[in-house]
């Protein structure tokens, strides 16, 4: 291998204390910023769903922290599930634009248009998705193919879970990227449900990685609960991309520890189950690790929580007392250069000349 | 680069172009003046495309703007939003327009609603070819216009003649949203449709109809190949009925013209919607129900339609003639609308 190679491909990255800790915080901003939210949601807030991503923050901080991000719109690019809070916040996404979101207020990023984290930011590098998942494949493709024909060294990261992949989009976005080369790294959040269909009645395969095979893709699974073993993971995954060998894939293997929504109640589940999973949960063994292997002391970490917790609860206090959008806004913005009919029956005199 | 395709230089030659010819020198003369656009479509490449409208671009432009794609409607309709998003502005060829089903996901929930959904515009144009006549059976053949109409964010063009096939897709490549941009392969290499166009720069701006033919007694309202009929039946009922048939060509379907629709309909009283696609669901019921809207006491007649019938579209020469709607069923709603 060349001495110019940026990582090896067979050995994990450096990861400095620095790093770790800054992961450590966009874990537990996730967490925060989610259990904020759910409480507003229980308080009747929150208009639509509340997906939790509890047991799945390793996943898309670790893969998020991997990429080149940067804010002048020249660096690696993401899109986002709603269970990838953690990589939405390291890629320049902010708890108060979050919150705005959930909450449809006027100065969030989709004015109130869209929901949850389905919000854009190019020059950081966040795509936010559409409810049909697979379909970012396909887009994440172009976005990418984009980059190719340019000649720009940037690397897409599509992420998607176990329910998209049974999607045509899901496969032809595939076939697409693969057949192109596109410098696309999807993301499989392999946390065994879909909705309440568990993964053995989604596919028969073992791993999402068996897919990748019937495309010609480089493939890897990693725990999903460890960051650091994510960041390695992810760390190759997008070398490759970025070094012209086309197309991967990464599984994360982990869990979903709560409903598809918090309409969901789980009641599909096997309580020891979940606890099983409760054992492995993300943060807390990120939290063990950084401290037995002497990277910060049990006050530093637990100062972090804090922090974190204060940086939802603040965001959370400001979007609040924020207004929504004027209802007549849902004339806006439908096309760049037409006005759609205002309803007739709004007009203070009704005119049928004016229909 | 590779010298000019002869097909996209008879223009500046003052030659006549085919409609076939005006939409490769749309594509031509957008790609050259502007790099980031770019096609991927299937066959369009090495093979020029199922009807040679890319005939000798891979050659001129290169494989990073001539991209061949598997067979993947879908993917390759989204990768052009992938794109668009990162600034370039794909054009995609759809083979045969029967087959853009798979990407009907990606259009309607995607790209249509990109711009509402703050993720930006969306400059993409899905172009391909559309119609009857051709014997080409149920999957060859179809009108899609009615598969998209009930999008908002989406635009529909669907033009009649080289000047406005060319113009029009010019201006499409230019547009910041989705457009759909249908060619009806009939009129394609019509021998009587050749026409010189002008060498200079120019656009037909979406959304406004036109008036081809003026008259006073009947407006008929129609687009792309019944354009055509609806001239024939009116040259007739000027000839053998002295009655004088004006016909407005929408060229664009979606935004829909409807102060164009309204100003002829109060000149004339009487309006006909001649369309080649199915009848249920057809842009018929819309015309008619804004009409309703905004010139119903100007109407001194029953608003009738001349579409296909209601089935798939047949193979056998004399199925498909039934089928489609002809000039002697204008003909005859016309006469009908007259004497009411």
């Amino acid at each position: 291998m060349p001495e110019s190679e940026p990582q090896s491909r067979n050995e994990a990255p450096e990861v400095s204390r620095d790093q770790r800790l800054d992961m450590f915080y966009a874990m537990a901003l996730a967490r925060a910023a989610e259990e904020r939210l759910e409480i507003l949601f229980r308080q009747g807030h929150v208009g639509g769903g509340v997906y939790r991503s509890l047991g799945q923050e390793a996943g898309s901080v670790g893969a998020a922290f991997a990429l080149r991000r940067r804010t002048d719109g020249t660096g690696d690019i993401i899109a986002q599930t709603v269970r990838a809070t953690g990589a939405v916040f390291l890629m320049g996404g902010t708890p108060l634009q979050f919150f705005r979101q959930y909450l449809a207020r006027v100065t969030g990023p989709t004015q109130g248009k869209e929901a949850n984290v389905h919000w854009v930011d190019y020059q950081t590098g966040l795509v936010g998705p559409v409810s049909p998942l697979g379909t970012m494949l396909e887009v994440m493709a172009g976005i990418t193919l984009a980059f190719k024909l340019r000649g720009e060294e940037r690397v897409g990261l599509v992420f998607g879970g176990d329910g998209a992949s049974s999607t045509g989009a899901w496969h032809e976005g595939l076939v697409f990227a693969a057949s192109q080369a596109c410098p696309m790294v999807l993301m499989v959040e392999a946390n065994q449900w879909a909705f309440s269909t568990p993964t053995r009645k989604n596919t028969r395969v073992k791993s999402f990685t068996e897919k990748a095979a019937g495309y010609g893709l480089h493939a890897e699974s990693v725990d999903g609960t460890d960051v650091i073993a994510v960041h390695g993971t992810v760390t190759r995954a997008a070398a490759r991309a970025r070094a012209g060998e086309g197309a991967g894939m990464v599984e994360l293997q982990y869990y979903r520890r709560m409903g598809h929504a918090q309409h969901d109640a789980q009641e599909y589940v096997d309580a020891a189950e979940i606890s099983e999973w409760e054992k492995r949960d993300p943060l807390i063994q990120f939290r063990h690790r950084l401290w037995s292997e002497g990277w910060a002391t049990g006050d530093q970490l637990d100062g972090m929580v804090e922090e974190a917790f204060d940086e939802a609860q603040t965001a959370a206090e400001t979007a609040l007392g924020e207004p929504g959008p004027e209802g007549s806004a849902a004339l806006e913005q439908v096309y760049t250069d037409t006005d759609i009919a205002s309803p007739w029956t709004r007009m203070r005199v009704p005119n049928p000349q004016h229909a | 680069m590779a010298n000019k395709p002869e097909h996209v230089t008879k223009t500046e030659q003052g030659d006549p172009v085919t409609f076939l010819e005006a939409i490769s020198e749309a594509l031509f003369e957008e790609m050259s003046r502007d790099d980031r656009v770019f096609l991927m479509g299937e066959d369009i490449g090495v093979y020029g495309g199922a009807f040679k409208v890319t005939r000798d671009f891979l050659e001129h432009f290169g494989e990073n703007r001539v991209i061949d794609t598997p067979i993947a409607e879908a993917g390759f309709t989204g990768a052009a939003a992938g794109a668009a998003h990162m600034g370039m502005r794909p054009v995609v060829e759809v083979q045969f327009m029967d087959f853009i089903s798979p990407a009907y996901d990606v259009i309607t929930n995607y790209l249509a609603t990109s711009l509402y959904r703050g993720s930006g515009p969306m400059p993409v144009v899905i172009r391909g070819p559309v119609g009857g006549g051709n014997r080409g059976g149920p999957f060859h053949s179809q009108n899609v216009e009615m598969a998209f109409f009930h999008t908002p964010g989406l635009k529909i063009v669907y033009p009649s003649n080289p000047y406005d096939a060319k113009g029009l897709l010019k201006a499409a490549i230019r547009d910041d949203n989705p457009v759909l941009f249908e060619e009806h392969k009939g009129l394609y290499r019509s021998p009587a449709l050749r026409a010189v166009l002008p060498p200079e720069d120019y656009l037909v701006p979406l959304g406004k109809a036109k008036v081809t033919r003026a008259g006073d007694g009947l407006t008929i309202v129609t687009y792309g190949a019944m354009v055509h009929k609806s001239h024939e039946a009116a040259e007739t009922l000027s000839e053998q009925d002295g009655f004088e048939v004006e016909v407005l060509d929408l060229r664009t379907l979606l935004p829909l013209d409807d102060d164009a629709i309204v100003e002829s309909v109060k000149k004339t009283g009487r309006l006909l919607i001649v369309h080649e696609d199915t009848r249920t669901g057809g842009i018929a019921g819309e015309i008619c129900m804004r009409v309703n809207e905004k010139a119903f006491e100007w109407l001194d007649a029953p608003i009738l339609r001349v579409t296909a019938i209601d089935a798939p579209v047949p193979y056998a020469a004399t199925l498909e003639d039934f089928f489609l709607p002809q000039t002697s069923d204008i003909l005859t709603a016309a006469r009908y609308l007259a004497k009411y």
